[in-house]
């Protein structure tokens, strides 16, 4: 970031310096991830209707635009289950629990919702925040248990998945007032539990978008401005040397652990405290034994965003999209599920995205070759520097 | 004494495809590559064998001899999907763990997908009896014939017949010694000749071929032969992972972990059968929760003196030594 600010100021502004930096090339490995997921896609689709495939894309890539409030109400539980898991990826943890997280917020929001009574201003804040707890409390488990006992989070975390969303559908199925047995789905929430939406016609929009969008620059300060933040990069770069630094390595783990569940509990209490676009009625749950789909949409949220706060805000809001496009795809036939195939095949191809992003920037130098390495002579040793790292 | 028959004859169907997973993800990580994508394959296995056993149904062929060419079929299957692991992992040297889950999330969705185009359904329901209600001969043998040879499926049989291969593959052969070194030091294997590319696409190929089996043995002897893209193989490929961690990558004592955890699902699954724990009434949810949260206690206890392959999750580079 640094050189770049040099050389801008030396040449008001000069494009490659900035096509040199980290962030760059995390973004443009971005980019090729979601090309290839979407030509992924695109194949399917003209494999299972030829005929309708070029329609059924469109709504994929463009759908999404006229329904930009539901766009915005379905990215806010990704976006705080991506920032659960691209918190701790910058530490080296994998948080593949965040479905865990997700799922017990959600139960602790419900039940503040139905079991306890609160002034109006107040109830859904509480209920907020009761969500955040239960999830702190699943992602402080896995946390624990790598700190103390070396268990490897995945595993933990995975379990853990499973034995949330047994606990959660056992508690919901077991509680009169919170579960209708006939409907086999939870009550409609009181309307002073239900976040204060943001008025836009028929969507869900609510103020927890505003929040999470506040939650992820914070993050994005505690990282980049704090010693903590610090000491979780300087962690997830090398542990050894961390440790030898004197970081508690320990405790920053369980710590990150916490946080990390917290925000993907917060994203269960905004996905289920949302009010409903239809009067009268609000979010429900059905208990039937599923591990929450966001909390995994979350870890292809967090790889796209390159795990920065920021980038999440973005990604999230893309993934988002294109399901409401793949769900508007079934106006011409096709099932909603392509979109979670296209996901899964970003997240495949992000993970070896950089590599690939190399290779090709290799053939576009050995192409464009000497003009821009004789430009770029100044700034080589610093970049080299930087992948070194 | 029938309630011990009965839970016998129940676990060895679980335990088999627990057992084969367990030991793919054995050669996989013995190997140096993280397979967190079992679960994946074990369903990818598990959609091909059923869709195999769908297509032949109606021909009349003996249902056992269907059963040994889904089996291949599977094998086959999870073999090819293995494949897009071991190139993100070998090859382009990508996050094992990052690679492994997108495997893992791809296969559900792709499954619903199919089968909600082609079936209209969640996924592929099978009409075919494997069930063997008592095998000829093995059958009569007193107390040993009932346990293991009657009320069960060939799964169980096959089950045991691909662990003594593995054995013997594993500790026996110059393939399973070189195998063994990739995981443990690949620049040593590397220094004596051995191919640590070859010898990693090997062992995580092998982890599929036992993974798409152990998965259609799961449809077959949980799921009566019919699998679903919704509810899948309900985490066995992780419970497998667990399984291995738990045998510390050993295959003898991979089996007696896999009968372990098949014992406690078991249970989970037959407390309505057994007088003395249905008259504690306590939710059944508690017992489904059992096998999870066994694992847990047992990897709290077996973590701190792991035998984890030293190479796992490594990608390893020529490069750097």
């Amino acid at each position: 970031m640094q050189d770049n600010k040099k050389s801008s100021q030396k040449s008001g502004f000069d494009f490659r310096s900035i096509t040199k930096t980290k962030g760059f090339s995390a973004f443009t490995a971005a980019l090729l991830a979601i090309a290839l997921g979407l030509i992924f896609g695109l194949i399917v689709m003209t494999l299972a209707n030829p005929s309708k495939a070029m329609a059924g894309f469109r709504y994929v890539l463009v759908g999404g635009f006229s329904r930009f409030g539901d766009v915005l109400y379905f990215a806010t539980p990704i976006l705080m289950t991506g920032l659960a898991v691209g918190f701790a990826f910058k530490m080296g943890l994998f948080n593949i629990g965040a479905s865990g997280q997700y799922t017990m917020g959600m139960f602790f929001a419900l039940y503040v919702g139905f079991m306890v009574e609160l002034p109006a201003g107040l109830h859904w804040i509480v209920a907020i925040l009761a969500g955040m707890i239960g999830g702190m409390i699943w992602g402080f488990i896995p946390g624990i248990f790598k700190a103390l006992l070396n268990v490897n989070e995945v595993i933990t975390s995975i379990m853990f998945n499973y034995i949330g969303m047994y606990l959660v559908d056992m508690w919901v199925q077991g509680n009169a007032t919170m579960y209708i047995a006939s409907k086999s789905r939870t009550n409609y929430l009181p309307s002073t539990v239900q976040i204060p939406s943001l008025g836009v016609q028929g969507s869900n929009v609510n103020l927890g978008i505003i929040f999470a969008i506040l939650i992820a620059v914070t993050l994005f300060i505690v990282l980049q401005k704090t010693t903590f933040g610090y000491e979780l990069k300087a962690t997830g770069y090398n542990k050894y040397a961390a440790d030898y630094a004197g970081m508690k390595g320990k405790r920053n783990v369980v710590v990150t652990m916490i946080i990390a569940g917290g925000l993907a509990g917060l994203g269960g209490a905004f996905a289920i405290l949302a009010p409903s676009a239809i009067a009268g009625s609000s979010m429900t749950y059905e208990p039937i034994n599923i591990i929450a789909a966001n909390g995994f949409n979350g870890i292809a949220v967090a790889l796209l965003g390159s795990s920065n706060p920021i980038g999440i805000i973005f990604s999230a809001i893309f993934i988002s999209h294109i399901q409401r496009g793949g769900s508007l795809a079934n106006l011409v036939g096709f099932k909603p599920e392509i979109i979670d195939v296209v996901i899964a095949v970003i997240i495949y191809f992000s993970a070896f995205a950089m590599i690939m992003n190399s290779a090709l920037a290799k053939f576009v130098k050995s192409k464009f070759g000497k003009k821009v390495e004789m430009a770029n002579a100044n700034a080589e040793p610093t970049t080299t520097n930087k992948e070194a790292k | 004494m029938d309630t011990i028959y009965y839970l016998i004859q129940n676990m060895l169907p679980v335990a088999i495809p627990l057992l084969l997973v367990a030991l793919g993800g054995m050669f996989s990580e013995r190997s140096g590559v993280i397979n967190i994508a079992l679960e994946g394959i074990m369903l990818f296995g598990a959609f091909f064998g059923a869709l195999f056993v769908f297509n032949v149904q109606k021909t009349g062929i003996n249902p056992q001899v269907i059963l040994l060419l889904g089996m291949l079929v599977a094998g086959a299957a999870g073999l090819v999907y293995s494949l897009l692991l071991s190139f993100a992992a070998v090859t382009m040297k990508a996050d094992q763990t990052i690679t492994g889950t997108s495997l893992n999330m791809m296969i559900p969705a792709a499954i619903l997908l199919f089968s909600k185009m082609f079936f209209n359904s969640d996924g592929i329901t099978t009409n075919m009896a494997f069930y063997i209600r008592k095998m000829p001969v093995l059958g009569d043998i007193p107390v040993l014939g009932q346990m293991f040879f009657q009320k069960t499926y060939l799964t169980v049989l096959i089950g045991f017949i691909l662990l003594a291969i593995a054995v013997i593959v594993f500790y026996k052969t110059k393939f399973g010694l070189r195998l063994r070194a990739c995981g443990e030091h690949p620049q040593a294997a590397d220094s004596v000749g051995i191919n640590v590319y070859v010898m990693r696409y090997a062992g995580v190929s092998l982890s599929g071929i036992l993974g798409g089996i152990g998965g259609f043995f799961y449809s077959v002897g949980i799921l009566d032969g019919n699998i679903s893209g919704h509810t899948g193989v309900a985490g066995f490929g992780f419970l497998a992972l667990a399984v291995m961690i738990f045998g510390q990558w050993k295959p003898i004592r991979i089996l007696f972990a896999a009968l372990f955890f098949a014992f406690l699902r078991t249970l989970a699954y037959s407390i309505a059968l057994i007088p003395f724990l249905n008259d504690l009434g306590i939710n059944q949810t508690y017992y489904k929760m059992l096998p999870y949260v066994a694992t847990m206690v047992v990897l709290a206890f077996t973590s701190k003196k792991s035998r984890a392959p030293k190479a796992e999750g490594i990608p390893y580079d020529k490069a750097k030594r």
